[in-house]
């Protein structure tokens, strides 16, 4: 058993090794977590477990918390859980044992968190989640949750689609396309209650999904749906893809449909990575609900903040924006995944 | 109860099954969208819901025809969708350093890479299997799993996009008005039925499967036939990869080709060949790819629920599978038939219509 824990731990430990190596080869001139941090005092020490990196957004989610715990001078201790709660529960109780000040984590899955977790609170150390919620059965497990709020990424999708539709000057009612995250997942149940809610209240009479189906968040999934979609619907006037990805596949399929996407069919998408913007400033996206994963500044504040005893919220939303195409080519060079 | 021979060897035949289900299938999409067979021209290309069945169905019907082989020899390759996402990975990336990415020698070198990455794979399942003599869902099961993780580190977890039109032609260019995939397809189905039913190689094949031991002793290097079809569903799984990479013009080391090893075998047995080995049938497995991606595209255009999707195509694959059970058809329809003789009341003037039926359906 013992050996089996060292073994894990050792793992995570080179994991997290390779992690660093990968960021420091990224950011050019950086020598290392937290070595240029402020000075005076004992740096505070924050334990991060990441999901892992299984997308574009992810990466970025993870280069912006090493970045933003390097600025505030915080030693980092990082750990990547390959899409596996074991390692990740490992890496919390290493964490635990090297007494950090702060855990944060980004957890895999939502349940079986509570045994860690009391751990943590047995040995005063506050836990911090980011991006993703858990259910306990005892609410004081963790402190908060930074992390963005998808039912509201919804919403403001369907607002922004109303000045798209004023934009266009499109008249009469409107045929929507939707193209649905992974099913089952948060953010695609979420994404889309948001936007039916903004719907139902306000465009019962003129707006109507007339098809929806997944895409499964990736580029050949939001392809061959929207071809499929082309087809049963050939009217369709808006598409609302839950991420860009899916977008971009669809303006593919609209094009080899000899349709013009943003013209003949105006597309709002959510996420914002920097393909996702490439293609807005080039006319083919109309609007797209920002996700952002940078929350490394706000999470580092939080961190700061949580270590100071001050009160901070149950859940601090990241600071997002709706960009629409005007702004697409000023925001471009900004977009950092 | 008159069935005319000719009827009888129509629907003895190994590809009756299959055919009608897809001929079916391609009907349910009619009063969901009425112009779902017309084909119109966009864009100096044709445009239809037939043209991109075909489209999006050509990786699943090359990788489905190197699966048929290695199924054949008695194995079964679980490793196509990681070497779907290597090959595409690979590719893109180096071609994504080219300074100028229209350039024909960057894209055939970026394509020998790819595909040289695959056959790699193919060698090392093949070397599992045949000289190490590992269980075959064991060997490939290796790639399978690592292969996946090789392709986003090849793509530093991102998706890398690629604005290259010759590269875009292979899956999702046009030549002659039609998807230039859907000659990559031909020209790979054409050269795998002329190998292995113009010459020996597919009576190899098929003897390794049935019996690897007996081939080797009457003098057929089976351990070298066994490398080879790896090597060559690899390879298929390589141009498919390169398919699914272009025709979106990105590399998605997380997702492209996932679950396509399933699909891949579906349409195998699908297309009639056996899990066992020792008999195969390519023009089977091309059916059985199509009835898969027409499935799915139906699925898109008749509005299924999302949630319910998956179920839906459990449904009609289990459908699929026993009506290609002779074992199933005899006791449905033989019981019928058998108890139709016996003067039994009331229950076969029920039953009669029923049983005669259901063919006539499969080809109206």
């Amino acid at each position: 058993m013992l050996n089996r824990r060292k073994f894990l731990t050792a793992a995570v430990g080179v994991a997290s090794a390779g992690a660093l190596a990968a960021c420091a080869k990224e950011d050019k001139g950086s020598t290392g977590t937290g070595s240029n941090g402020g000075g005076g005092g004992k740096k505070l020490t924050l334990g991060f477990s990441q999901v892992g990196s299984e997308s574009g957004w992810r990466t970025a989610n993870t280069e912006s918390v090493k970045s933003a715990a390097q600025e505030a001078g915080f030693t980092l201790k990082f750990s990547d859980a390959q899409q596996k709660q074991e390692n990740q529960i490992s890496a919390i109780r290493s964490f635990i044992a090297q007494k950090v000040d702060v855990i944060a984590f980004s957890p895999v899955v939502v349940t079986g968190w509570d045994a860690v977790l009391k751990e943590a609170k047995a040995k005063n150390i506050p836990v911090v989640l980011t991006d993703r919620s858990v259910e306990t059965s005892d609410e004081s497990l963790f402190v908060t949750l930074v992390g963005s709020d998808f039912t509201d990424e919804g919403r403001r999708a369907a607002k922004i689609l109303e000045k798209v539709l004023e934009k266009a000057g499109h008249k009469g009612p409107v045929k929507i396309a939707q193209l649905e995250g992974t099913t089952g997942a948060a953010p695609a149940i979420e994404r889309a209650k948001g936007f039916k809610e903004v719907m139902d209240a306000e465009h019962k009479d003129d707006w109507k999904i007339v098809v929806s189906q997944t895409g499964d968040f990736t580029r050949a999934g939001g392809k061959q749906v929207m071809s499929a979609f082309l087809q049963s619907n050939p009217d369709i006037d808006v598409l609302f893809a839950h991420n860009d990805d899916m977008g971009i596949g669809a303006i593919q399929a609209i094009e080899a449909a000899g349709k013009k996407p943003g013209k003949d069919i105006l597309i709002v998408t959510v996420d914002g990575v920097k393909d996702g913007f490439v293609a807005m400033s080039e006319g083919k996206i109309n609007a797209i609900v920002e996700c952002n994963p940078l929350l490394g500044p706000q999470l580092m504040e939080v961190v700061q903040k949580v270590k100071n005893g001050e009160k901070v919220e149950r859940w601090v939303k990241t600071e997002e924006s709706d960009f629409l195409q005007e702004q697409a080519k000023d925001a471009l060079p900004t977009r950092k995944y | 109860m008159t069935t005319t021979p000719r009827w009888r060897a129509l629907t003895h035949h190994h590809l009756f099954w299959p055919v009608a289900v897809l001929v079916v299938l391609l009907l349910v999409n009619i009063p969901f969208t009425p112009d779902f067979f017309s084909i119109k021209m966009t864009d100096g290309h044709l445009y239809g819901s037939l043209v991109s069945i075909v489209l999006f169905g050509s990786p699943l019907i090359l990788v489905a025809v190197g699966m048929t082989l290695v199924i054949a020899t008695g194995g079964i390759d679980l490793s196509v969708g990681a070497v779907v996402a290597i090959t595409g990975a690979l590719t893109c990336a180096h071609l994504s350093e080219q300074a100028d990415q229209n350039a024909l020698s960057g894209v055939f070198t970026a394509l020998a890479i790819g595909l040289a990455a695959a056959v790699v794979c193919g060698l090392w399942n093949g070397f599992l299997v045949a000289r190490m003599g590992i269980q075959p869902i064991i060997a490939t099961l290796i790639i399978m799993v690592a292969g996946r993780g090789v392709a986003q580190l090849i793509t530093d977890g991102q998706i890398i996009t690629v604005s290259s039109e010759p590269y875009k032609l292979i899956g999702g260019g046009y030549w002659l008005t039609l998807p230039f995939s859907i000659f990559v397809v031909l020209a790979v189905v054409a050269v795998t039925a002329l190998l292995t039913r113009r010459t020996a190689l597919g009576l190899l094949v098929e003897s390794v499967g049935g019996n690897a031991e007996a081939s080797r002793l009457v003098g057929i290097r089976s351990r070298r036939i066994k490398i080879m079809v790896y090597v060559f569903c690899a390879l298929c799984a390589g141009i498919a990869g390169l398919m699914i990479s272009s025709n979106t013009s990105a590399a998605d080391g997380n997702n492209a080709g996932l679950w396509i090893e399933l699909d891949a075998i579906l349409a195998v047995v699908i297309g009639g060949t056996a899990l066992t080995g020792g008999r195969f049938s390519i023009g089977g497995t091309v059916v059985g790819a199509l009835v898969i991606q027409t499935l799915t595209t139906t699925i898109y255009t008749i509005g299924v629920p999302t949630q319910t999707n998956l179920v839906f195509k459990a449904a009609v694959v289990i459908v699929v599978c026993l009506m290609q059970s002779p074992k199933f058809r005899a006791k449905v329809f033989g019981a019928k038939r058998a108890a139709q003789q016996p003067p039994a009341p009331a229950a076969p003037a029920d039953t009669a219509p029923t049983a005669d039926a259901a063919p006539k359906l499969e080809v109206s």
